[in-house]
């Protein structure tokens, strides 16, 4: 797993996987794509966040969690309330009953904004809120949980119970939280016009920066004794708990981590899609990012961002030539992909392209299980059994 | 059915417009000639110039419009009418010779009741096919998800569903009912007809059935002096009334006013029905149920009901017999129609006319034109655009049979003003 004479966190192909990718992202695509189609490759990458999560997580960690829509919706909601206070000024709202406050308060007969939304006024505040409450939630869920040694699938569908309870919560409260309908019509971010073509340019960009910073975080963590800690923990659970480690306390970290992540990209898609709604909290859309994470790969970290942007690509674009039989095509999709490469897009970079790239981008065939991945690649001899698979 | 040359990620499509801007040049005066000599329709359609100034997706020979509904999901089910009833209006339009001289096309999306899937293909139809107006939208979730987009990018949505109001866009004209316009006049009809002056309330949980039922509770209480034994809302997709169907049964409610919607519907009828409840001595007024939705019920789980909706497949007029006939031929004997569908279907009709008026495609011009604009031969009789961009239109009554047909028992005597706003109501 350890390269010797490596003294910095990102090996050689890491790092250049990175640039490789920031190349595409940065010049490629903003140049290839007209600003309609930049804006979608801007919102699958607010998925990317979720998946970079993942792959700590479930790839690294083996705690396979089917309820990371919860903690994007978190990040995206606060983002919107605070989006949706600034766009309900007085002057905007005044055909109201209550004039400034969110208009599907009015609709539900509130008179007063609640207390919980006055904090979001501030935008210094939403920007902590964004990372730290679902931090917070994903802590408190995960220490319940992993101290009394929950783990593996019955965490999984405690996850997933989450993340219904959830949206029933926001569906039933609909005049705090806007209900089935979600937060809509958000207009400004700090008086900036955030629906301008011009604002989604910038907003992507944006997006890309802080896509590549967490893929760095994730670099380090994964590289850090921490990293190799977790990859232990997934293979071994009691080996690592009779070395005296505390184990509990490793997995809630990992998992609060894939939590603010996942946030981020929550509030980068408000920010850009525009409006937040109980649709990105439930069951379906957490599954659907764990299929990013799996086609990606989910031992690789670049492997997941190319994933999330190859299957939303395939969604959207099979969606607009066969509007009544796309959904057939991306399950086709799917189930060929996990047949044929249960590693994913990396693993069959790892298999079959790396290997004719010269010794910079393959490893020499070693007996020892390998867990670290390369980018954009993964392991290709046999992959540890996950803990929670 | 979309065009496909949109999909590829690969090319520049600036540099491919570009391509096909040059490549089109050639063409242009071939178009222009062959209009002139061989089609009598082309030559008195008004330049394409002067009819689209704002660069829409409108040829010599064409004009696109954007179908966008779920056809995947679990809306699909209710959607699917209205695409059919739009794919029927459009059709019929291009039969009598198209728009301005000009054939409608139509570009198809799946929203896969999904809102910000609906969000993002509004998007598309706007921006990369520019298409001329948007048919679609049903939940009012979707149309919320929409509204920025279409405001933002200057499009013009035809929205069928009748819905909770609170809602007045220029982008958008609202061809089914506003709360008011299907709730106050049947509850008249209930507490005259009926001696309604108890009512049970029943909603599912989300926006439309909270604001018809606030709206419903003021008249009650205050027009009609009547009193609200109960108000209970239930999840999307509830499929347990057990409770509620028991304190009906202890309350004892002259009338239950049930706005349950979708799958919700079969399982709260049914249980009624299991519970003793029989709806032949039991008024029951709904204003969710329509033809489409019995379908799913079953007729004899629903018969007697009374339903409240602008528009019955059993109206008996000319018109609806010829729109009834026609939707039969193009979609199979088996379908039926509900007030929805045929909202719809008023959609494509309602634009052509207020492209016409306009003399123009252009957005602005058909979003101040619109108003005023008469539809003589809609199906649920005469309908006409309110400057505030929904349609005057009349509050009818059915009661169920057990066929899955309604018949009409009562109707306004007149178009009732369409007030999304209403004042007394919030």
């Amino acid at each position: 797993m350890t390269q010797s004479g490596r003294t910095f966190f990102l090996r050689p192909r890491d790092a250049i996987g990175i640039v490789i990718l920031a190349v595409l992202l940065l010049v490629i695509l903003p140049l290839a794509l007209d600003n309609f189609r930049l804006q979608f490759v801007g919102k699958y990458l607010t998925y990317a966040f979720v998946a970079l999560g993942l792959v700590l997580c479930w790839g690294y960690a083996g705690i396979l969690s089917l309820g990371q829509g919860v903690f994007f919706g978190l990040g995206g909601y606060c983002m919107a309330m605070y989006l949706k206070l600034e766009a309900s000024s007085v002057e905007n709202t005044k055909i109201q009953s209550t004039p400034g406050i969110p208009d599907f308060m009015d609709w539900n007969q509130i008179t007063s904004l609640p207390w919980f939304w006055e904090p979001f006024r501030s935008f210094g505040f939403t920007t902590l809120a964004v990372i730290v409450v679902p931090a917070i939630f994903a802590f408190i869920v995960g220490f319940a949980m992993f101290k009394r040694r929950v783990g593996g699938v019955y965490f999984a569908i405690i996850t997933q119970a989450l993340a219904a309870i959830l949206t029933i919560l926001i569906i039933g409260q609909q005049g705090y939280t806007g209900g089935i309908n979600g937060i809509t019509d958000l207009r400004t971010l700090h008086g900036w016009d955030i629906r301008t073509d011009s604002a989604k340019t910038v907003l992507y960009f944006v997006c890309v920066g802080l896509l590549l910073a967490c893929i760095l975080i994730a670099y380090f963590v994964k590289s850090s004794k921490l990293g190799r800690i977790l990859v232990a923990m997934r293979d071994k659970e009691d080996r690592v708990r009779f070395s005296g480690y505390d184990v509990a306390s490793f997995k809630v970290f990992v998992f609060c981590l894939a939590a603010s992540l996942s946030a981020i990209g929550g509030a980068m898609f408000t920010l850009q899609v525009g409006f937040m709604s109980p649709s990105f909290v439930g069951i379906v859309p957490s599954i659907e990012m764990v299929i990013y994470t799996a086609v990606g790969g989910r031992l690789s970290i670049l492997g997941a961002i190319y994933g999330t942007l190859l299957v939303n690509w395939a969604k959207t674009s099979f969606s607009e030539s066969f509007p009544e039989l796309w959904l057939f095509g991306l399950g086709g999709l799917f189930i060929a992909v996990v047949l044929l490469f249960p590693n994913g897009i990396a693993g069959l970079w790892q298999t079959y392209v790396a290997p004719r790239l010269g010794p910079l981008f393959s490893d020499k065939p070693k007996a020892a299980v390998r867990t670290a991945a390369t980018p954009p690649a993964s392991p290709s001899g046999p992959v540890a059994p996950a803990a929670a698979e | 059915m979309s065009s496909s040359d949109d999909n590829s990620m690969k090319f520049s499509s600036t540099r491919r417009k570009l391509l096909m801007g040059i490549a089109a040049m050639p063409a242009i005066p071939v178009l222009a000639s062959s209009g002139l000599f061989s089609t009598p329709a082309l030559a008195q359609a008004p330049a394409t110039s002067a009819v689209n100034t704002t660069g829409l997706a409108v040829t010599d020979t064409e004009v696109t419009v954007g179908i966008l509904h779920s056809v995947t999901g679990t809306m699909a089910i209710s959607e699917t009418g209205s695409v059919q009833a739009e794919k029927l209006a459009i059709e019929q339009i291009n039969a009598m010779g198209g728009v301005l001289g000009r054939k409608i096309k139509y570009i198809q999306e799946d929203g896969a009741s999904d809102w910000p899937t609906f969000a993002e293909k509004a998007k598309k139809l706007l921006v990369n096919d520019k298409v001329a107006a948007v048919m679609g939208c049903w939940t009012s979730a979707s149309r919320k998800a929409v509204l920025p987009v279409f405001e933002q990018y200057n499009g013009m949505l035809y929205y069928p569903t009748f819905y909770e109001g609170l809602e007045q866009s220029k982008n958008v004209i609202y061809t089914g009912q506003e709360a008011t316009q299907q709730i106050l006049a049947g509850l008249d009809w209930v507490n005259k007809e009926k001696g309604g002056k108890s009512f049970y309330l029943i909603g599912s949980d989300y926006i439309w059935p909270r604001t018809s039922m606030k709206i419903a509770r003021k008249h009650i209480e205050a027009k009609l002096g009547g009193k609200v034994s109960g108000e209970e809302y239930f999840p999307l997709g509830h499929t347990q009334f057990n409770s509620v169907i028991n304190k009906i049964k202890l309350t004892k409610p002259d009338v239950i006013y049930a706005a349950v919607v979708g799958g919700s519907n079969v399982a709260f009828y049914k249980q009624l029905k299991a519970a003793g409840i029989d709806l032949s001595k039991q008024t029951l007024l709904t204003i969710s149920v329509t033809e489409d939705e019995i379908d799913g019920i079953g007729g004899e789980n629903f018969a007697n009901a009374y339903s409240c909706m602008k528009y019955f497949q059993s109206l008996d007029n000319p018109n609806n017999k010829d729109f009834v006939a026609a939707f039969k031929k193009m979609w199979g004997e088996k379908t039926v129609i509900g007030d929805v569908t045929q909202a719809a279907y008023l959609g494509p009709w309602l634009w052509k006319m207020t492209v016409e008026k306009a003399g123009s495609f252009d957005i602005d011009k058909i979003a101040e034109a619109s108003a005023g604009i008469e539809f003589t031969k809609a199906p649920e009789g005469y309908v006409k655009i309110h400057p505030n961009h929904h349609l005057w239109s009349k509050t009818r009554v059915g009661q169920a049979q057990l066929d899955g047909q309604f018949k009409v028992v009562f109707e306004t005597p007149e178009l009732i003003e369409p007030d999304p706003f209403p004042k007394g109501y919030q």
